[in-house]
């Protein structure tokens, strides 16, 4: 008699995950281009300075020296766009992380208890949807300025010690700035781009509370709690992932409007929404601008939704190929 | 299959909604000029606006006393008067109106018309923005400020129905020139009374049923961020000859848009042409592109009250260390570097102080206390969001490359950026000023303590001293001669720091006739045709 | 029923009055007036401004007054556009975004929703990988690319439609637009459907249906879509909304004279009148969606029916 060895979700998630190529294809394109934003950066010699302006070699197209050519300042399109994708990256996963959390808890307490619960959290969606966005985003950019500096140099004094040296914490202070500098943008989307998360949870979630296994495990005395996240989120991953891998894109691009008023990555720091949104106003008299980030921009994308798409096929028990 | 049948109808319908002509070819047939304007005018009432947008349109339908001429910003044409004279000292100025001038409904023009106007202008509770454009009529300071009550204590004087006597404060020898600006447009006091009083600001007179004007054309039509119609006014007194049977002002901020809807035969002209699209224009259609001199200055605006920017060694430095040639070259094309503030006009010509002297800033600042940029407080330089980014941007490695000295650069919305400099609450400033005459005091006046375009925490007794000595001279050489020692006083302490003369980079179609290059950019609509 | 309608009607007049009163006071607080422009005016002109536009009474008293007026339908006056009613304004606008917005539902509808279902259906075929691909470029590749290369090509290169502009009268100067903001929301339905069709077609009944003999086209479209097309009924709903109210990317990129373009410029100039409108009527449109939306979705699974 031969007995099967039990395996958890999880580990049979992963061997499907494994079985499909155009998910695991997306997951290598991925890593190499997030390990590229990451990583070179720090190899000495790889990267041009993003930021030199050499105005006599502006707006070149690819070559030897310039892999992906210059923009019109004569600045190294190639190295701005893996500068400007640790931004787009960073501000794209932690955001959406931050909204997707938010949405599906919201959303999945309003579908599944249902009655004035819902009506209230779905009405204060309504009005978050309804508020003027751009006027939230000014008023954040003025108020948070000056919070921001703060911020920044308390991160700076905790990581690098009170007694660290001038250039030690000249050192630390280069790569925490960036990131400090963007909390009122993560912020801004944060508080935003959670409503229709929130809403397709909602509806998903109402679909399934109604199917009779959900009555099942109710008579089984089993506690709500246990049934919403165990039972009825699982089954409802598919659209969430799907939508997940929908809004960073849209995040990306909307961290480029935030940061034109002055809320995101400041001048002359860069990012691939950024990029992409200076190149589309020259593209037809320069296109290597818009090109090459638009390129990494996409490919990410690609990738993420290769692999979002793997991943709900590997962790949904019913589709069994 | 009901895909197939989905995308065959889609398809048909796609090639049914194709256009027979451009816009462009339908326009040269009717005679009407299409305008790229920028943006809708906030309003029609000349008393009401300042802007230049506004005062193309408004120029359309109304008339000062002397009118723009087409080839020359010099020149001066009779306009709603006919004649005019002044005494030796340039302060007594007497107009003789056309005596056959009308309204475009009928109704005579008359000296009345003018003396309503500059007392509808002038009247505090008109708020009218731009009043003080008239305070150089005596005693209208005083009487827009509400301290003087009674108007005919104000320079105004109808001494019959077709002549206007002006008295003014000072030597004014540019008067003619100041009264083809808005402020100064004469109103129809009947279509205003008939929907209003006189100093109510919300009447209908302006609307397109309602108004009426004494210019070239009359107002047919306006839909929002769409465009704005005006067609040609009959009763206009030289509309025998005007050629064009209408205009159409159409408002486009996205400049890169315009320029797309130029190529595609939708505008015959357009109000700006983005700096980084100008040299493919130039290669690909150099007979289409237009690039000329404009009077304007782009500065950076400081705050003298921040530490180290109080120091003018250090203005200096930051100012010596920006290769202006470089930045028009590559950046702000057609440009010319700017070597002091006002762009020589006329007979002014002021000296050159500031330029690019690497050598020279280094030292200064080194004086200052900040030798190589050691010590100097990180400063932020306030950009509009939309505009100055490579500038700025240049201009930021500039002062790193030169001067070590590291600058952040932080966008804002136009609101914000205006407040943040009204407020003093701003350490540096990308900015830009227009004059509206041909006079250096339209660039020199608004320095002064108090003015709320100065905004740079400085102010220089001196300085005034020598602006209001110049303003009584009445020999005109004597006049700029004071103005240019003023302005070098200005320069040398550098509480702002030009760095371009401005131009105008725009499309323009070929059969456009009548358009040429003018400083003030001020085309006399009434002078124009179109022939393919 | 019927109290559950008015129960969401009252919802929706709460949820305007909060809507509003946020609204007052992040306009109020925001730096700069409606009457700063680059060119200074003069303090006591200014103080006068205020003074006919009320704004120098207290915040209450202003709050009290303009939440009057609205209650008697009357808007106010624009600051940026000297006078001119906020109604008349919007009278114009909002047909535009309107119509606008109703083109580009039908293209996002009749190009993302079969595209999805398609894709389902032939799960991880070629087809369903293409659609996708194409869908992630309308995603990737945002309005404020693919418009101005749709105008540049079919406007200024081939001259078919005008670059820019609209004319209601004209459907040339439709195609542009819609189909640039229409792709653009093609590719979000396409993908939601197609991840709301696979749930539904992996349940059991599909397999008992399939295992009965029932064509595919009949498992789709009759047994499947219903409850397929949740999740893209969810996200269309607020999409909607938004889409009529103004959309801004599109409309400048195209010069629309929607209510985008009139909302951008109001916050700009600090035009608190020609902010509450787009507001107010952008937060009645999404309520009305929303509960369209929760309608349709009762219908559209019945087993929520109990519940309503």
């Amino acid at each position: 008699m031969t007995t099967e060895k039990g395996t958890s979700l999880w580990k049979d998630a992963w061997l499907r995950l494994r079985h499909n190529r155009a998910a695991i294809a997306g997951l290598v394109i991925l890593a190499v281009i997030v390990l590229a934003c990451v990583l070179l950066p720090f190899l000495p010699g790889v990267l041009q300075d993003p930021n030199a302006q050499n105005l006599a070699d502006k707006n070149l197209p690819p070559g030897a020296t310039h892999w992906f050519g210059t923009d019109q300042l004569g600045r190294d399109i190639f190295s701005r766009a893996i500068f400007g994708g640790r931004i787009s990256i960073l501000v794209g996963l932690i955001t959406t992380f931050v909204s997707v959390t938010i949405g599906i808890v919201w959303g999945a307490i309003a579908g599944y208890v249902g009655g004035r619960t819902d009506a209230l959290l779905m009405r204060i969606v309504d009005i978050l949807y309804a508020l003027p966005f751009l006027v939230i985003v000014i008023l954040l950019s003025v108020t948070l300025q000056p919070w921001t500096a703060k911020l920044t140099e308390w991160t700076v004094k905790g990581v690098a010690g009170t007694d660290a040296s001038q250039a030690a914490i000249g050192n630390v202070r280069t790569w925490v700035e960036p990131i400090t500098t963007l909390v009122p943008l993560f912020i801004a989307i944060g508080a935003l781009s959670w409503l229709t998360v929130s809403r397709i949870v909602r509806a998903q979630v109402q679909s399934v509370a109604s199917m009779d296994f959900v009555e099942a495990a109710r008579s089984l005395g089993l506690g709500h709690g246990r049934i919403l996240f165990r039972h009825i989120l699982p089954n409802t991953l598919g659209p969430i992932i799907v939508y997940t891998t929908l809004t960073i894109p849209s995040i990306m691009l909307f961290e480029a409007t935030l940061s034109f008023l002055g809320l995101g990555v400041k001048p002359p720091n860069s990012s691939w929404g950024v990029l992409i949104q200076e190149g589309a106003n020259t593209m037809f008299s320069n296109p290597w601008p818009l090109l090459f980030p638009s390129v990494l921009f996409s490919l990410t994308l690609f990738s993420l939704n290769f692999l979002g798409d793997g991943l709900r096929d590997a962790l949904d028990p019913k589709s069994a190929k | 299959m009901l895909r197939s049948l989905g995308s065959a109808l889609l398809a048909c319908l796609l090639l049914a909604s194709c256009q027979r002509e451009t816009a462009v070819e339908r326009a040269n047939r009717e005679k009407i000029l299409l305008v790229g304007n920028g943006d809708d005018p906030k309003a029609l009432d000349p008393h009401l606006v300042t802007g230049v947008i506004e005062h193309n349109v408004i120029r359309s339908l109304l008339e000062g006393l002397v009118a723009d001429d087409p080839r020359t910003d010099d020149a001066y044409p009779p306009g709603a008067a006919l004649s005019w004279e002044h005494n030796a000292e340039f302060t007594e100025w007497t107009f003789h109106l056309r005596p056959d001038a009308m309204w475009s409904d009928g109704t005579p023009l008359t000296a009345r018309d003018f003396e309503f106007a500059y007392h509808r202008v002038l009247h505090p509770d008109l708020a009218a923005p731009y009043a003080e454009m008239l305070y150089f009529i005596k005693n209208a300071e005083a009487f827009n400020k509400g301290e003087l009550k009674d108007f005919g204590q104000v320079g105004v004087a109808v001494l019959d129905d077709h002549t206007l006597k002006l008295t003014l404060r000072e030597p004014v020898p540019f008067l003619p020139g100041i009264t083809r600006y808005d402020s100064w447009f004469p109103v129809p006091r009947h279509v205003v009374l008939r929907y209003g009083k006189m100093t109510d600001r919300f009447t209908k007179w302006c609307e397109p049923d309602h108004m009426v004007g004494n210019g070239p054309f009359v107002l047919k039509e306006w839909k929002f961020n769409d465009h704005l119609e005006v067609a040609k006014n009959p009763r206009y007194w030289n509309a025998a000859n005007v050629k064009l049977n209408g205009i159409r002002f159409i408002p486009i901020e996205n400049f890169y848009s315009e320029t797309r809807a130029f190529l595609a035969g939708q505008l015959h002209t357009t109000y700006q042409v983005p700096p980084d699209l100008v040299d493919k224009l130039k290669s690909d259609h150099p007979d289409l592109l237009r690039q000329e001199p404009y009077l304007g200055t782009r500065f950076v605006r400081l705050n003298t009250t921040r530490p180290g920017l109080n120091d003018p060694r250090v203005r200096m430095a930051l100012s010596l260390a920006i290769d202006r040639k470089t930045l028009c070259d590559t950046i702000l094309k057609g440009m010319r570097p700017a070597a002091t503030l006002t762009p020589a006009v006329g007979d002014y010509h002021p000296d050159a102080v500031v330029g690019f002297d690497p050598e020279r800033a280094r030292m200064l600042l080194a004086e200052a206390g900040f030798p190589e940029g050691k010590g100097f407080p990180r400063y932020t330089l306030l950009i509009r969001s939309a505009g100055a980014r490579t500038v700025s941007e240049a201009l930021q490695a500039m002062w790193k490359q030169h001067l070590g000295i590291l600058v952040d650069i932080q966008g804002k919305d136009f609101g914000s950026y205006v407040s943040a400099q009204h407020t003093l609450n701003f350490d540096l400033a990308v900015a830009s000023w227009v004059g509206d005459y041909l006079d250096p005091t339209t660039f020199l006046l608004m320095w002064t303590e108090g003015n709320g375009n100065n905004n740079t925490g400085w102010s220089s007794k001196t300085y005034e001293t020598l602006l209001s000595d110049g303003a009584h001279q009445a020999d005109p050489r004597q006049r700029l001669e004071k103005f240019r020692q003023a302005e070098h006083l200005l320069m040398e302490e550098q509480p702002l720091i030009p760095f371009a003369w401005e131009a105008r980079n725009y499309l323009h179609r070929p059969e456009i006739k009548g358009w040429h290059p003018l400083l003030l950019d001020n085309h006399p609509w009434g002078a124009l045709s179109l022939e393919p | 029923m019927f109290k559950n309608l008015l129960s969401r009607l009252v919802q929706g007049l709460l949820v305007l009055l909060v809507l509003y009163t946020l609204t007052f006071f992040l306009v109020k607080a925001l730096p700069g007036g409606p009457f700063q422009s680059e060119r200074a005016i003069p303090k006591h002109i200014r103080a006068k401004m205020e003074a006919y536009y009320g704004l120098n009474e207290s915040l209450p008293v202003q709050y009290g007054r303009q939440l009057k007026n609205y209650l008697r339908g009357d808007p106010g006056l624009s600051f940026r556009l000297e006078g001119r009613p906020v109604s008349e304004v919007i009278a114009q606008a909002f047909p535009v975004s309107l119509q606008l917005g109703v083109l580009a539902m039908f293209v996002a509808v009749v190009v993302g929703i079969p595209a999805g279902c398609l894709a389902a259906a032939k799960r991880n075929s070629l087809i369903d990988s293409g659609a996708m691909a194409v869908a992630m470029t309308g995603i990737c590749l945002p309005a404020f690319v693919i418009g101005p290369i749709l105008a540049e090509f079919f406007g200024r290169g081939l001259k078919w439609f005008p670059a820019l502009g609209w004319d209601s009268t004209s459907p040339s100067s439709w195609i542009l637009p819609a189909f640039t903001l229409g792709l653009a929301y093609a590719a979000y339905l396409s993908r939601l459907t197609r991840a709301g069709m696979l749930e539904t077609l992996s349940q059991d009944f599909v397999r008992t249906a399939r295992a009965k003999g029932v064509s595919p086209w009949n498992i789709i479209v009759r047994h499947c879509l219903r409850g397929g097309l949740i999740p893209a009924v969810a996200y269309l709903g607020p999409a909607f909304a938004g889409i009529i109210s103004g959309s801004v990317v599109i409309e400048a990129v195209f010069q629309i004279p929607g209510l985008g373009r009139h909302f951008v410029k109001a916050i700009e100039s600090r035009d608190a009148p020609m902010i509450f409108g787009p507001v107010l009527l952008y937060g009645t449109l999404v309520i009305l969606a929303n509960l369209v939306t929760d309608i349709l979705g009762v219908w559209l699974n019945p087993r929520l029916r109990k519940s309503s």
